[in-house]
Parts: C-alpha cells; sequence; structure tokens
C-alpha cells in the first residue's frame, strides 16, 4: 500500500494540481480577457465599456459566463449530434492541453519534453478540427462555409508560422522551449535578430486564431457568425473559452519564441527581482494587447487578399528568412552546441 | 523614384503605424459616452418631460380650470371637467393627461395663463402597463410636489428669454 502511494497515487496528485495551478488561473485568464478586450476596445472607441456589474464592471465575465451556463443547450435536428457536440469540447481541451509545455519560469514546466516546439505546432494543427466538425456537424450553410474559411486559413499561415519557427530553432539549437529561452540569454531576444519574423509572427497568429484583421470565419456581414451559428449555451461558451484560450497560448509562444520567456528585459536589480513567471505573464498581456490593438485598428481582409497574403507574402519571406539565418550561422559557425 | 518610396512605405507599414498609434492616442482621450443612470447630460430649462401640476406657496392649487391647455393640445390629449368650489372659485374635478397620446409639444404649457401646467425635467417615467400611463389629476398634482423644486428653477431661469 505504501509503496502503490509512493508510486502512483503520490504523483498523480501532485500532477493534478500542477495541472489545476494552470488551467484555473487560465480560464479566469480568459473571463478577463474578454473583459480587457471589452474595455480596451471601448476606450479606443471613446466609450466606457461594461460599467454596471460590479465596480468597473468588473463581474461582467462573470455574469456572462453564468448566462451562457444557464440558457438551454439546442441542438439542430438536422445536425449530428456526436460530432455536434464533441466539437467546442475539442477546440477547448486542445487549447488548454498546449499549456502542457510553457515554460512559466526557470525549471517550471508541467512537461520539459525535447520537442516542445514540435507538440506546440501539432496541437495548435489540430485545432483546426474543432472548428471542421463544428462547422460539418452543424448541417448548416453558414457554419459550414465559415468552417471551410477557418480550415484553409488557419492551414495557410501555419506554414508560415512553421517557417518562421524553424529561424528560431537554428538560432537556439533545440526544440525545447525552456532551452530556446536559456538560449536567448546569451544572444540576446530573438525579437531583436528576428525583428522581421516577430512582426510576421504576429500576423500570422492573429489569422491563425481566426482574430481580426483575419476573422473570416466570423464574418458577420456574410457569414452571420460562420461556424459557431447554431450553438448555444455552454457548447457556444466552450467555443468561446477555446478562442480566447488560443488566444493566450499563442501570445504565449510568441513570448517563449521572441520576447525571452521568463527573462527579465535587462539583467540588473529592479528587474531581476521581480519573479521569471511573472515576466511572462507581463510579456503576455503585452501581445495579448495587440491581438484587441489589431481588432480596434483594422478593417476585415477580403478573403482573396487573406490568402494572398498569407501565400505569396509571409510564406517567401519567412522562407527567406530561413534561408538567411541558416546561411548566417553556417557562414560564422554560429551554430549553439546541441545541449537542449 | 515614387514607385520606390511606395514599396518602402508599405514594406515599413507606415501607414499601419499611422493605424494603429491613431488607436493608441484615442485610447486616452476623454470618453463621450456617460454611464447613464448614474450620470446624465445637461438639460436645457425648457426640456418638455413628464407633466406637472404646480400648487402656490400657501398650498392652493394653480389651475383655474380656463381649459386653454384642454383647447390648444394639439393630440387631445387633455381632458377637463370644472365646477365652482364652495368658496365661488372655479376649479378642476378632473384633469386627466393620456401620456400615450401627447406629443410633448410644450403648447398646454405656453397656453397656461398660471403656470399650473408645466412640463418638467422628468423623462423617465416609463410604465410597465399602458394604465398607468392614464395621469390624473392627483398623480399631476403628486408630480408638482416632487418636482417643484427643479420645475421652479427650470422657469425662473427661462424667464429672460420669454
Amino acid at each position: 500500500m505504501g509503496e502503490l502511494f509512493t508510486s502512483t497515487i503520490w504523483p498523480l496528485t501532485v500532477l493534478v494540481f500542477q495541472i489545476l495551478a494552470i488551467v484555473v488561473p487560465l480560464l479566469l485568464a480568459v473571463a478577463y480577457l474578454t473583459y480587457a478586450e471589452r474595455k480596451v476596445i471601448a476606450a479606443m472607441q471613446l466609450r466606457q465599456g461594461p460599467m454596471v456589474v460590479g465596480p468597473y464592471g468588473l463581474l461582467q465575465p462573470l455574469a456572462d459566463g453564468l448566462k451562457l451556463f444557464v440558457k438551454e443547450t439546442v441542438i439542430p435536428t438536422g445536425a449530428n449530434k456526436v460530432v455536434f457536440v464533441l466539437a467546442p469540447m475539442v477546440t477547448f481541451i486542445l487549447a488548454l492541453i498546449g499549456w502542457a509545455v510553457i515554460p512559466f519560469g526557470d525549471g517550471i514546466v508541467l512537461a520539459d519534453i525535447n520537442v516542445g516546439v514540435l507538440y506546440l505546432f501539432a496541437v495548435s494543427s489540430l485545432g483546426v478540427y474543432g472548428i471542421i466538425m463544428a462547422g460539418w456537424a452543424s448541417n448548416s450553410r453558414y457554419a459550414f462555409l465559415g468552417a471551410l474559411r477557418s480550415s484553409a486559413q488557419m492551414v495557410s499561415y501555419e506554414i508560415a508560422i512553421g517557417l518562421i519557427i524553424i529561424s528560431v530553432l537554428i538560432s537556439a539549437g533545440s526544440l525545447n522551449l525552456s532551452a530556446i529561452v536559456r538560449a536567448q540569454a546569451e544572444q540576446g531576444w530573438y525579437v531583436f535578430w528576428h525583428f522581421p519574423m516577430f512582426m510576421i509572427f504576429l500576423v500570422s497568429i492573429l489569422a491563425e486564431t481566426n482574430r481580426h484583421p483575419f476573422d473570416l470565419p466570423e464574418d458577420e456581414s456574410s457569414l452571420v457568425t460562420g461556424y459557431n451559428v447554431e450553438y448555444s449555451s455552454m457548447t457556444f461558451a466552450l467555443f468561446f473559452l477555446g478562442e480566447y484560450a488560443n488566444m493566450i497560448l499563442m501570445s504565449a509562444i510568441a513570448s517563449v519564441l521572441f520576447l525571452g520567456g521568463w527573462l527579465p528585459p535587462f539583467d540588473v536589480w529592479p528587474f531581476t527581482w521581480i519573479p521569471g513567471p511573472l515576466w511572462l505573464i507581463l510579456k503576455i498581456c503585452l501581445v495579448l494587447f495587440v491581438f484587441i490593438w489589431a481588432r480596434a485598428t483594422l478593417p476585415r481582409y477580403r478573403y482573396d487578399q487573406l490568402m494572398r497574403l498569407g501565400w505569396k507574402v509571409l510564406l517567401p519571406l519567412s522562407l527567406a528568412w530561413v534561408v538567411l539565418t541558416a546561411g548566417v550561422v553556417l557562414a560564422f559557425d554560429l551554430a549553439p552546441s546541441a545541449a537542449g | 523614384m515614387a514607385t520606390l518610396d511606395k514599396v518602402a512605405r508599405t514594406i515599413l507599414w507606415q501607414e499601419l503605424i499611422k493605424g494603429f498609434a491613431l488607436t493608441f492616442r484615442y485610447m486616452f482621450k476623454r470618453k463621450v459616452t456617460l454611464n447613464y443612470p448614474y450620470e446624465r447630460g445637461p438639460l436645457s430649462p425648457r426640456f418638455r418631460g413628464e407633466h406637472a401640476l404646480r400648487r402656490y406657496p400657501n398650498g392652493e392649487e394653480r389651475c383655474i380650470a380656463c381649459k386653454l391647455c384642454e383647447a390648444i393640445c394639439p393630440a387631445q390629449a387633455i381632458t377637463i371637467e370644472s365646477e365652482p368650489r364652495a368658496d365661488g372659485s372655479r376649479r378642476t374635478t378632473r384633469y386627466d393627461i393620456d401620456m400615450t397620446k401627447c406629443i410633448y409639444c410644450g403648447f398646454c404649457e405656453e397656453a397656461c395663463p398660471v403656470d399650473a401646467i408645466v412640463e418638467g425635467p422628468n423623462d423617465a417615467f416609463a410604465a410597465e402597463t399602458r394604465a398607468e400611463l392614464f395621469y390624473t389629476k392627483e398623480k399631476l398634482l403628486a408630480n408638482g410636489e416632487r418636482w417643484e423644486r427643479e420645475i421652479a428653477a427650470n422657469l425662473e431661469r427661462d424667464a429672460p428669454y420669454r
């Protein structure tokens, strides 16, 4: 019994608590991201935003969540019920499991696997399944068109993201996210070395998470609301949570790959005094602000413009940068030793 | 050269940066919206809101049942019946305003020789039933008591222009 406890039960309990320690703050962050989005966009449009529920509307996300929770889940007659219910779960779960490999600090990571970047890339690619399942299972034209648009768009921009990540990998010499951050401690943040790629990465993650100005899958004016038209109540809430959790995950990836993860911006006293996870959170907030800022600033792309940008501009640029990075690393013999 | 200029602007995201800078500046500007139920915009002293029947400071009702308001009302929303009182003065026994008919033109107020019927500053008198919007004399006099301070101040502020 004692052996069973030490070998199985105790590690499992610890693991569950570790997972909860990530998921619970994440869900809270998602709730308050919607609040922050409404407030920031309101401010940019000279409005006040939510003000009624709680002081400064601070309880608004809870009220919204409660409302969605209490509503009835409507499943359309024509829908494929199993897939219809499964789709939001897939979206939501995929948005959560990516967090397993994000390093919050030096050694503070749930699963410090050697192929962390590949894992993240795989998880974010799978995200398209939730959407296409939702669109197909709804048995509705709008939902299906939204899902088609979304999958085509995500596939297109993932290629650019992949190539950008390759540039980072060449510089860091590792697929382990912690090792990438440590490499940035030595070489300086990659946002400086790979600045054009950082900008392209920001554009690509906007498209990858179906956010403005690339939110064509949710284009109200032509698709009503896209792949989630037929969803209501908690099934809708799961899509919503998944979308925002994905935004936070993408911001975290951007922070880890380019903004030095948990590293302080300067390695001197007042900056080193603030703990690493806090720096990571600050950086994530910064990238999230850019997401919201873009939404308040830019009009929506036309679909052919979106595809042209992805395939004819971002893809060649990131490919050229991979060649350039590889060339520079090879020419000056900068390749880091295969440590990670 | 012009082409080069244009290409440079595109590559350096000149227009994007301008746009983003604009929205960022706007974020710190003063809000133009009000937190409505708690904050309200300024109202003109001439604002024509909910009706009220006023009294003299000694408590006597102002209305002398001349029925000028009833006559001028373009929507025919006002109904008045009157009788001489015991002291010989003429007073209304019934003064009804159908608020669902009223068009808030303010003619009743203009017609009144004794400033009895006025439209006060209250604009929040929505009701849940239609019947609640058929105002009686009691309701109008109660309104007068409730809003007298604001109404008197507004009349005084507007007096120089009349």
